[in-house]
């Protein structure tokens, strides 16, 4: 039998992104993900790799960028403050179509808001963010094992689709400990790398930017951005289906809110109710069409966030007609994390 | 007959948008000079900055990225520490470097990253029409300075070179100036020594290069010349101010 770890979230992440050959970690301390940092100083000299803690978080981007540029798979974590310092440079990437990892342990706001688990990241991690119009892809593990796994894949997405990629936490899933099943990275033919900069030797000189002043040319790289995002809700939508083909109502939910749901999904069917779960592992592609197919039989869906309702837009544009959609949510803070009883209770008003 | 004097292989045969007298294309050339020289073209990245040299990459015949508005030395980082065996370069405005860029430049120097850094200073913001820099100088008047600058009001000039020299990480700092065949030789030297510092791993190296701008000034490009030797190089003294190699 494979070897089980008992870790933390944050430390999954690390050794997730480790063994997909990520060796650049450039960041800076913020709660709850300090323990990524913490992990990736000790280990990067290990590996021959580069750990800095920089000035900040948008120079910690920026030093992403860098090393993203030459190829290397590069990554940075924070916590919401600093995300939202890091989006000039996501956008910037977005537009350079730079590939790398950004983590968001998320935490509660607006401002400092507080350091409880919080869904209130949701329009930014998904809707751009940054300025611009762009997408990126966007993760959100809901177990320890998830978020080892996502950040292997979050490298080869981001390869593929020349992208960053995001993994949305909070400090549930980032704190938490639980049995991890390390593995080898899966094998995927990802494409050649002809972009990369490297000092031009004999070749051609290669230059990478965001700047398009032509007539024409940014309308074309921007409809160029565009198809590839179509691509990526074609190919890449994601997520975990609990019991739905039997259900009359179906629960929804991302990450930590998910996990606390599907709790409250089991103590229904005990209690003999045809309750099943969807919940989105892709939050950017949003998994739409599962969501179309699910409510073409079953007419009603509650969704359920650590927040006052963000990602139940993407719910209702995903449903049939005749679907209806519920919300229950909580904006974060200490002490609002709802239990399993109390979405129990939901469950129960709406069915 | 014998050919003394060419474009460097560093350089695109193409013309600039510079505008006429502006001190960017000069300081371009001494810097394709000194890549030429050290043989460095193949194996270069250049770093552009976001101001009116953000077009390096069409002028220098070398691997370019484009980075955010005074992000080139963090972006640098990440260039120089994936690939060691590169040489690096920034090329930055003073607006990019010394206003919103002060941190990434203060902490790369700090850090002693293995880079060279160009940065040009004409004490304006040029490609956004000619605002106030943080090395506007006393008096200057310009687009958000409209009475000139008032020490109470806007604080003072900052000089970089001077300030960059007084960390640890720094190894080689230095201030130069392009408005005269003196100067200018005395430019290619300093950009030159950078350079060297660089090539020979012997840490973070910062040339600082007065520049003109003639169009934000509403000079012509000869009276804009003469305000470099004039009125700038008398606050901005050039010279050396570390070389710890002492090359
Ligand atoms: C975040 C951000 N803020 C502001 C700008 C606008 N901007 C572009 S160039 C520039 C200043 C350029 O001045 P300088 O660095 O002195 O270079 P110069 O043009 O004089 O060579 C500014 C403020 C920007 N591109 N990005
Ligand atoms: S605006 Fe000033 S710095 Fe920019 S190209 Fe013209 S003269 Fe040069």
């Amino acid at each position: 039998m494979a070897k089980r770890l008992l870790v933390r979230g944050n430390e999954a992440i690390c050794r997730g992104a480790i063994e997909a050959g990520c060796r650049f970690y450039f960041g800076y301390p913020i709660t709850p993900q300090n323990d990524i940092p913490e992990y990736m100083s000790r280990e990067m000299p290990k590996l021959n790799g580069v750990f800095i803690q920089a000035e900040s978080e948008i120079a910690s981007v920026n030093m992403v960028m860098g090393a993203a540029a030459t190829g290397a798979r590069a990554m940075t974590s924070s916590s919401s403050p600093g995300i939202s310092l890091k989006m000039e440079a996501i956008s910037y990437m977005a537009g350079m179509e730079l590939p790398c990892l950004i983590v968001n342990i998320s935490r509660s706001g607006p401002g400092l808001g507080g350091i409880d688990a919080s869904q209130g990241d949701y329009f930014q991690a998904v809707k751009g963010g940054g300025h611009g119009g762009y997408h990126i892809i966007v993760l959100a593990p809901a177990s320890i094992q998830e978020m080892y796994d996502l950040a292997m894949l979050a490298f080869d997405l981001a390869e593929i689709y020349r992208t960053p990629v995001m993994i949305l936490g909070d400090s549930v899933v980032g704190q938490m400990k639980e049995p991890l099943v390390p593995h080898p990275r899966p094998h995927r033919e990802l494409p050649a790398k002809d972009w990369a900069l490297r000092g031009k030797g004999d070749g051609e000189q290669r230059f990478i930017k965001s700047l398009y002043l032509g007539d024409g040319e940014l309308e074309a790289h921007n409809w160029k951005l565009d198809a590839k995002y179509r691509e990526m809700k074609a190919r890449e939508t994601r997520w975990e289906d609990f019991q739905t083909s039997d259900a009359d109502l179906i629960v929804t939910g991302f990450g930590s809110a998910a996990r606390i749901a599907k709790t409250a999904v089991m103590m229904a069917r005990e209690e003999g109710l045809k309750v099943g779960l969807l919940r989105p592992v892709t939050l950017f592609p949003f998994p739409s069409a599962a969501f179309a197919e699910r409510t073409a039989r079953c007419k009603k869906v509650l969704d359920v966030e650590l927040n006052t309702g963000q990602m139940v837009e993407d719910v209702r544009l995903s449903v049939a007609r005749d679907a209806e959609v519920y919300f229950y949510g909580r904006p974060s803070g200490t002490g609002s994390l709802p239990t399993p009883e109390e979405i129990l209770g939901q469950i129960k008003k709406y069915y | 007959m014998q050919q003394v004097f060419k474009r460097p292989t560093s350089l695109k045969d193409v013309q600039t948008h510079f505008c006429p007298g502006c001190h960017h294309g000069t300081i371009h050339r001494l810097v394709a000079e000194a890549l030429d020289e050290f043989g460095l073209q193949k194996e270069t990245i250049g770093i552009a900055s976001i101001g009116c040299s953000v077009f390096l990459y069409y002028y220098f015949d070398i691997d370019v990225i484009e980075t955010p508005h005074g992000r080139a030395p963090a972006v640098a980082t990440g260039v120089k520490r994936a690939r060691p065996d590169r040489f690096v370069f920034t090329y930055q405005g003073d607006g990019d470097l010394a206003a919103i860029g002060t941190a990434e430049i203060i902490h790369a120097a700090n850090r002693g990253e293995h880079i060279s850094v160009i940065f040009v200073n004409n004490t304006t913001y040029g490609m956004t029409g000619g605002q106030m820099a943080p090395t506007t100088l006393l008096g200057q008047k310009t687009s958000t300075s409209p009475y000139g600058r008032k020490p109470q009001v806007e604080g003072y000039p900052i000089r970089m070179a001077e300030l960059l020299s007084g960390l640890d990480g720094v190894a080689f700092s230095a201030r130069a100036a392009v408005n005269s065949p003196k100067n200018l030789m005395d430019a290619k030297k300093q950009i030159r020594k950078a350079f060297r510092y660089q090539v020979e791993g012997k840490g973070f190296s910062f040339v600082e290069v007065l520049a003109a701008c003639p169009t934000n000034w509403g000079m012509n490009p000869i009276e804009a010349n003469e305000r470099v030797g004039r009125e700038m190089c008398e606050f901005f003294k050039l010279g050396t101010f570390k070389n710890t190699a002492e090359l």
